[in-house]
């Protein structure tokens, strides 16, 4: 077994193509991925059109301006070229405000202000609208202080767990639980692979060592490869990227481990039902790489999708360790909230080793 | 004494009988080439004699055990040598006869012993830091097949050991053989070449699954009436 | 080869359609309701009505409250603290508290919005009850259109995206496949002792998949008619124009990649980390806006960005031809220097 760790990390360090795959490739995706996917808004250009142009109108735009959500863009000169100034691209929003503004409000305590989002991105301009509105909202109830309104029920708003609405919090556990899986997947599978393919997996047959052993002495090594790396993406995750690390750190390394074992069975498994290392690299790189993503809340709230899709993605690893990992980094609790998404991935690594076991005896027949 | 004993073997897939009814035996010390066309079921008939398979009927014993319910004591007892060349390229060849000594459980120390002579007996012994896969075939081969017999086993399978390799490192290939044989290790052999099977003991020659003829090489050429091996060969395949 | 060309389109453009939407249709409440009275069942009324808002349970102790909020089973906890029906008469002002989980950001801000705004309309109705069933009007009436996409579809969005996504992986998955494959064959060595100009053969290769690549374009535009009834506002003709041209792109990146490896598995392994950081940034699933500065500036070679961004404006917004001109340009000389460098490392490959 000592031979098989050893022989296994000769191959994996004369390789130096290996190597990169190995740690460059996920440092470099945790870097760019962590800081780039994102869904705030900062600095959205919107346009501003004003036909009043008096002090409440610009109190109001002044307001938006500081917010840090908007930068005006370029000048619309009329309600005419809304639709040409959004076919052109950058601008988000175009806000209206209707003539004598200040004195409609002073006199007919009524004046009107007209928001057209750009809604072809509908996530954004839903957010940029309600940033809008809730800005708006505020001056209004500044408005009114001096006036007293009769009653009123105030909301005291609180964001739980991430209350700067930070993406880094929704994204980061996402791109850790798809790098681990799909880079421990794809080592196994392929240094299987490459073993069938080359004909030494036969001598090691013919040899005295049981078939366990051998797949065993195989992908120990990379167990240990796999938690470095995870090592390695987690101090990134909270040096660079600030994520928290609320709850145990032992716990979340010991969850990071079992996950490893169920990507890596599923490599073996991978390895099992493809006859090249081509093959094995096709399977584990574009079969598993789109349902990662999508269907595991990486960036899309699984409770959004139609019901099909919600069933199909309890099947996808990545959704439970996804959910382990927030539940550890960002909300700080125990294993007591955790043991039946763990539970779920052990039983799915389960799955895998004894699918892959049955496989290989099928082969030997 | 027979170290392989078989008797009516067949192997079926699904439907189509790739070993039909063979029964051969090997003695223990003696070259046995193993011969046939293309898909006449050599291989699947190896596979099972080295426990990577089993039959689906017919008594198989190798070495003294059954390959039914005993293929952990028969691995331990054959070497194997593939078809495909088969030691691994990126490590060195020390490192590949380390790796393979381990897996037939050789102390580190007989693992030492052993290698060094190997080596010495190719000539071989200044390349042993060398990575494999930078060293022509031929040595490649040869090395392959010491690897093959580094746990001393009673029996070695070579598998078309000599593919691809020119006449003269053949020669040299057969010479090792004749070697290992004369220590007392079986040898069994499959290849395409008919002058090889001049070399061995006894062959015998497969077709459509079935043992079609056994003898020693002399005594096939007097009943084919044919100058060599490979008259015999073309003559039963015209059949 | 046929069925590829045919299953991984609809499967791509249903899956993912339906799978990649921030849409927020179903908001789980935990409701603790300390206060037990009119005023306050009047408001859990409010939240009860048939909006965005699922009520999960209800409790009376925080704690209960928030551990729904661990387990990840609600996304937001109103309370109503035990006075608030008196503050409300008493001193005409009283407070409730939103909880919201917030490591998704962007949807908890439109959760709270929402929130927000059910409470507001619960003001309004106190004071239309206390004027005695006169109508009284926030001073500043803010009215929204939302253009282009009036009901915030979210497939509307996507699926252009996703056909982006459609012609690129095949653009640049088989080039880059094609001509390595020749190399590990030796057939490439058969070709090269032939008559044939190196140019020629690098037409010869690509066209078929350029071909293909932009009957998948068709095939993908008529099933997002058909089956997602997407606008296409604008012409058909520029799409088609700027996908032939973001083609010959993708094809010679594909074709580079072929000439600067050794075996398939380099190639895929290559193109996948390509197209895995080119996807990611291209604004396909997030917004270039929201990305920082440095990440937006690395799209300035990410020719999915900007194709995506063109088939966006042309099919959702009728952009024309003078709109979409920067974005095109860059194409165009990505299309070039691809090519160009492309046919070069291949000739010196090739001889």
């Amino acid at each position: 077994m000592r031979g098989f760790i050893i022989k296994e990390f000769y191959h994996i360090f004369r390789d130096i193509r290996s190597m990169v795959v190995l740690f460059g490739m996920p440092v470099i995706q945790v870097l760019l991925f962590g800081f780039a996917l994102s869904t705030e808004v900062k600095n959205a250009p919107i346009a501003i059109i004003d036909h009043s142009n008096d002090q409440v109108t610009r109190a109001i735009t002044t307001k938006l301006l500081s917010s840090g959500f908007f930068i005006l863009s370029d000048q619309v000169p009329g309600e005419g070229h809304i639709e040409e100034v959004f076919r052109h691209g950058k601008v988000k929003e175009v806000i209206v405000f209707e003539s004598d503004f200040a004195s409609k409000l002073e006199k007919d305590r009524q004046a009107g202000i007209q928001i057209i989002a750009d809604a072809s991105d509908p996530n954004t301009a839903n957010l940029v609208v309600s940033y809008t509105s809730a800005i708006i909202g505020d001056y209004q109830q500044e408005y009114l202080k001096g006036m007293s309104l009769p009653v009123t029920v105030r909301t005291e708003s609180q964001m739980m767990y991430n209350p700067a609405l930070k993406s880094v919090f929704m994204f980061v556990p996402g791109v850790i639980t798809i790098l681990l899986m799909l880079i421990t997947a794809m080592m196994t599978s392929i240094s299987i692979a490459r073993e069938n393919e080359l004909g030494t997996m036969e001598i090691l047959l013919v040899s005295p060592m049981r078939p366990i052993q051998i797949i065993a002495g195989k992908v120990l090594p990379y167990v240990l490869l796999a938690f470095t790396n995870a090592l390695i993406i987690l101090l990134l995750s909270y040096f660079v990227l600030g994520m928290p690390v609320k709850g145990s750190l032992v716990l979340l390394l010991a969850e990071s481990l079992l996950f490893i074992v169920m990507a890596l069975s599923l490599g073996i498994f991978i390895s099992t039902v493809s006859n090249s290392q081509q093959m094995a690299m096709m399977l584990s790189m574009f079969a598993l790489m789109l349902p990662t993503i999508l269907l595991s809340g990486f960036i899309f709230p699984i409770e959004n999708m139609p019901v099909p899709l919600q069933i199909f993605s309890n099947i996808m690893p990545p959704r439970w360790f996804i959910i382990i990992v927030k539940s550890i980094m960002i909300k700080g609790l125990g294993f007591k909230y955790i043991w039946k998404e763990t539970l779920i991935i052990a039983g799915m690594a389960v799955f895998f080793i004894a699918l892959s076991i049955r496989k290989f005896k099928i082969r030997l027949e | 004494m027979k170290i392989i004993e078989v008797e009516n073997l067949v192997k079926k897939f699904g439907s189509f009988v790739a070993n039909d009814h063979l029964t051969f035996s090997v003695d223990e010390g003696e070259i046995y080439g193993f011969l046939g066309a293309n898909g006449a079921g050599k291989t699947t008939a190896m596979k099972i004699l080295c426990g990577l398979s089993s039959p689906t009927s017919g008594k198989v014993m190798v070495a003294g055990y059954d390959v039914y319910h005993q293929t952990e004591m028969i691995k331990k007892r054959i070497g194997y040598m593939s078809q495909r060349f088969s030691l691994f390229e990126d490590l060195s060849v020390w490192e590949n006869f380390q790796f393979f000594g381990g897996i037939y459980g050789l102390s580190p120390a007989k693992i030492r012993e052993r290698t060094t002579e190997l080596l010495g007996r190719l000539g071989l012994e200044s390349e042993k830091k060398q990575i494999l896969g930078s060293l022509p075939l031929g040595w490649k081969q040869k090395l392959a097949f010491s690897v093959a017999i580094i746990h001393r086993p009673s029996i070695v399978f070579l598998d078309e050991p000599t593919g691809g390799v020119d006449p003269i490192t053949r020669r040299q290939f057969w010479e090792i053989i004749y070697e290992t044989a004369s220590q007392g290790i079986t040898v069994f052999v499959t290849t395409h070449y008919m002058d090889e099977a001049e070399y061995c003991r006894r062959v015998s020659i497969m077709a459509d699954g079935k043992i079609v003829a056994l003898d020693t090489p002399a005594n096939l050429k007097t009943k084919y009436n044919a100058a060599n091996i490979e008259g015999v060969f073309l003559k039963i395949a015209r059949n | 080869m046929l069925p590829i060309i045919f299953v991984i389109p609809v499967v791509q453009l249903l899956v993912l359609a339906f799978a990649v939407t921030f849409e927020i249709k179903n908001i789980n409440l935990v409701i603790v309701d300390q206060d037990h009275s009119v005023a306050s069942r009047q408001l859990v009324s409010k939240f009860a009505a048939p909006t965005f808002y699922h009520i999960k349970a209800y409790s009376d102790s925080y704690t209960e409250a928030e551990e729904q909020l661990k387990t990840g089973k609600a996304h937001q906890i109103l309370i109503i603290p035990n006075n608030f029906e008196q503050d409300l008469q008493k001193e005409s002002k009283a407070s409730v508290q939103l909880i919201t989980n917030a490591i998704d950001g962007s949807a908890a801000a439109i959760m709270n919005a929402y929130g927000n705004s059910i409470i507001m309309d619960y003001n309004q109705d106190i004071l239309v009850d206390l004027s005695g069933g006169m109508d009284i009007k926030p001073p500043i009436d803010i009215r929204y259109s939302y253009w282009f996409n009036p009901e915030l579809d979210y497939k509307t969005y996507m699926v252009p995206g996703i056909l982006v996504l459609l012609v690129t992986i095949i653009g640049m998955f088989l080039s880059s496949m094609n001509v390595v494959r020749e190399k590990e064959m030796g057939t490439i060595e058969q070709i090269n002792v032939s008559p044939v100009k190196k140019y020629q053969f690098v037409i010869g290769k690509l066209l078929p998949f350029w071909f293909i690549a932009l009957f998948e374009l068709g095939f993908g535009l008529t099933l997002a008619r058909i089956v997602f009834d997407i606008p296409i506002l604008g012409s058909l003709w520029l799409i088609f124009g700027v996908a032939s041209v973001y083609l010959l792109a993708t094809l010679g990146i594909g074709l580079l990649i072929s000439t600067l490896v050794n075996t398939q598995q380099q190639a895929m392994f290559l193109a996948w980390f390509f197209a895995v950081v080119f996807i990611m940034m291209s604004g396909l699933f997030t917004p270039v806006d929201s990305m920082p500065e440095w990440a937006q500036d690395i799209n300035i070679i990410n020719p999915i960005a900007y194709f995506i961004r063109i088939i966006r404006m042309i099919m959702l917004k009728g952009s024309q031809f003078q709109d979409i001109l920067k974005p095109f340009a860059a194409i165009a000389i990505y299309a070039v220097c691809a090519l160009t460098l492309a046919v070069w490392r291949y000739r010196k490959v090739a001889s």
